[in-house]
């Protein structure tokens, strides 16, 4: 492990090839060769039956390969036991895999305890992941899995994989079994939490969007393990190196490269802020001088939207009723891509977006026309 | 004082020796589902790692719980002899391993797929995988198991007053066919007393697999 910045390690494969059957039948994964950069997401993409999984499998050897090696920051996988050597690396799966038996403190503690820390480091470094990941550590702590929802427990996953500060992390479809809207937030929160650690990450998923999303490199893997493409999301958008990659992409590849920048590259707009008793006349007043705007953003004590209030809410004088606002204000993160914010914009009568921390507080608007705007910009 | 056809009397004055004959009952069934336990375990393990062994392994363990008791004493007393613990011991555990060899084998088999997985990708051995994961994760279906292993057991344990031995079955056989005048009161002071043990040995082991399972009550909401 280096110290230095970046926090992960470099992985990479040479020649490697994974054969179940003998010779003459379809390989597993086929002489691959690619090498993930220190500290870079690197998403494993394809059909079923691709070997995605099966590559993702033999850098923490609960696969072995045939032939090839795997090393990470140059040390041969196979050098260590593979015990130790999955104990040095973080591995989030689809289900999760928490214990259902373990509270969610011991779920992050499993790691340092097999590497025997003292009771006091464990308990400090469960504090830390927990409050990492966006959970409260004092009401969590003591609860079982089966007590939180499925992204409170993706998030303990994370947290889990990061126990003992790996350098590399394997993630299997570590989204795949939440919904679309709680998937776009996971994938946000864990890209925010990427940003501060750091990690080498090989992600796998069927999902080419998610795929575009995650990945700061994608490898595009075809039917018995074939590379079929290794590249940045955006060079793989521009130019698909084969009729595959360009089929497996789709034929919306001009939609799709709005994936590839996010709203917080948009110029956002300054919201009327709108609590609940404030003033009509007064909201009215504050709304008429803000041109490109019809409507007032009503919150809660916590700067949490609540909804739209308009015109017509406003006539006359005296505190503004909350129970008016017209609920339903789509939000968006700064994370978010502009085709998943283009997609919610549309789907609401307003049409603009409230963009949101990861607390839920309001930074700004976002419209369809900014979105346009930054469409006729290059995008990298 | 006579409370129906049960002398109360005869029951007090040899309240010492009912109390022993019930300890005794309690020893013959706890080391009868202890060494059962024991074995099922072997045989358990033994079929997870080798699953095609499952079924021949059912198929004895079943056969040994077919084969109705007295049949069983009168096949074991030639060779471990009649007033003998052994051939009472070898009986009551054969009649345990089925059902404890059955629900081991089900309830490891019960353990979440991604619960294995994910141990075995951070690192854990598989000894560390079995003990921490699976066989905490399997509990709840081997103490079911192990309730109605003590429950038939201890009503087996009567029996072996037939071999003369000691256990409730000594009221309820030996005092109660032979000593004419307070029978019927050991009898049904043995009867009462081995039902009461089934019902708070169930109770206690229902008791122990929630004190030990806190997770599996526990829900959202």
């Amino acid at each position: 492990m280096q110290d230095a910045d970046p926090a992960g390690a470099v992985v990479a494969f040479e020649h490697v090839t994974k054969r179940y059957g003998g010779p003459g039948t379809l390989d597993a994964v086929s002489d691959l060769t690619l090498t993930v950069p220190a500290g870079e997401i690197c998403v494993l993409v394809g059909p079923s039956g691709c070997g995605k999984t099966t590559t993702m499998k033999m850098v923490n050897r609960l696969i072995e390969p045939t032939s090839g090696r795997i090393t990470i920051d140059g040390r041969d996988v196979m050098s260590l036991p593979a015990v130790e050597l999955r104990r040095g690396i973080g591995y989030v799966i689809q289900q999760v895999g928490l214990f259902p038996h373990l509270t969610i403190g011991e779920n992050v503690a499993v790691v340092p305890k097999l590497l025997k820390w003292t009771p006091a480091r464990i308990r400090e470094r469960v504090e830390e992941l927990l409050d990492l990941v966006g959970l409260d550590p004092d009401s969590h702590r003591d609860r079982y899995p089966n007590e939180l929802s499925g992204g409170e427990r993706q998030r303990v996953g994370v947290a889990r994989a990061l126990a003992a500060d790996p350098p590399v992390m394997l993630m299997d479809e570590p989204f795949g079994a939440v919904d679309p809207i709680r998937r776009e937030r996971l994938q946000n929160e864990f890209l925010r939490l990427q940003e501060q650690v750091g990690k080498t990450i090989i992600f796998v998923t069927h999902d080419v969007d998610e795929a575009i999303k995650m990945g700061d490199r994608i490898a595009i893997l075809q039917r018995g393990g074939i590379l079929a493409q290794y590249d940045t999301p955006a060079a793989i958008l521009a130019e698909p190196a084969t009729e595959f990659v360009e089929r497996f992409v789709g034929a919306d590849r001009g939609l799709k490269r709005l994936s590839l920048a996010r709203v917080r590259e948009l110029d956002t707009i300054e919201p009327v802020i709108v609590r609940a008793g404030e003033d009509r006349a007064d909201i009215r007043r504050r709304l008429d001088r803000v041109e490109e705007l019809t409507y007032a953003l009503l919150v809660d004590d916590q700067e949490r939207p609540l909804g739209w209030i308009d015109q017509s809410d406003l006539a006359g004088s005296g505190p503004i009723d909350p129970g008016a606002a017209t609920p339903g204000a789509p939000t968006v993160q700064p994370e978010t891509t502009l085709r998943d914010a283009l997609s919610a914009l549309l789907g609401s009568s307003v049409q603009l977006g409230v963009v949101v921390d990861g607390r839920d507080r309001v930074i700004g608007l976002v419209s369809v026309d900014a979105i346009g705007e930054r469409l006729r910009a290059p995008i990298s | 004082m006579r409370f129906g056809p049960v002398d109360l009397e005869w029951v007090a004055d040899n309240a010492d020796r009912i109390g022993e004959l019930a300890v005794e009952h309690i020893y013959y069934t706890v080391v009868a589902i202890g060494i059962g336990l024991i074995i099922s375990l072997g045989l358990a393990l033994l079929v997870r790692r080798i699953p095609r062994l499952y079924g021949p392994v059912l198929g004895v363990t079943g056969m040994l719980y077919a084969i109705p008791s007295l049949a069983l004493f009168a096949l074991l007393v030639p060779i471990t002899g009649l007033t003998s613990v052994l051939t009472v011991e070898i009986a009551l555990v054969s009649y345990t391993l089925l059902i404890l060899t059955r629900n081991i084998v089900e309830g490891l088999r019960g353990v979440p797929p991604d619960a294995i997985e994910a141990a075995s990708g951070m690192g854990y051995t598989p000894t560390q995988r079995l003990m921490r994961i699976e066989l905490p994760l399997a509990l709840p279906v081997i103490v079911a198991g192990i309730r109605i292993a003590t429950v038939t057991t201890v009503g087996l344990v009567t029996l072996a007053a037939l071999l003369g031995l000691g256990g409730l079955g000594y009221l309820i056989i030996t005092i109660g066919t032979n000593r004419g005048s307070f029978g019927i009161t050991a009898t049904l002071t043995g009867i009462v007393l081995a039902v009461g043990l089934a019902v708070i040995a169930d109770l206690a082991l229902l008791a122990v697999q929630r004190a030990l399972t806190p997770w599996a009550r526990r829900r959202t909401g």
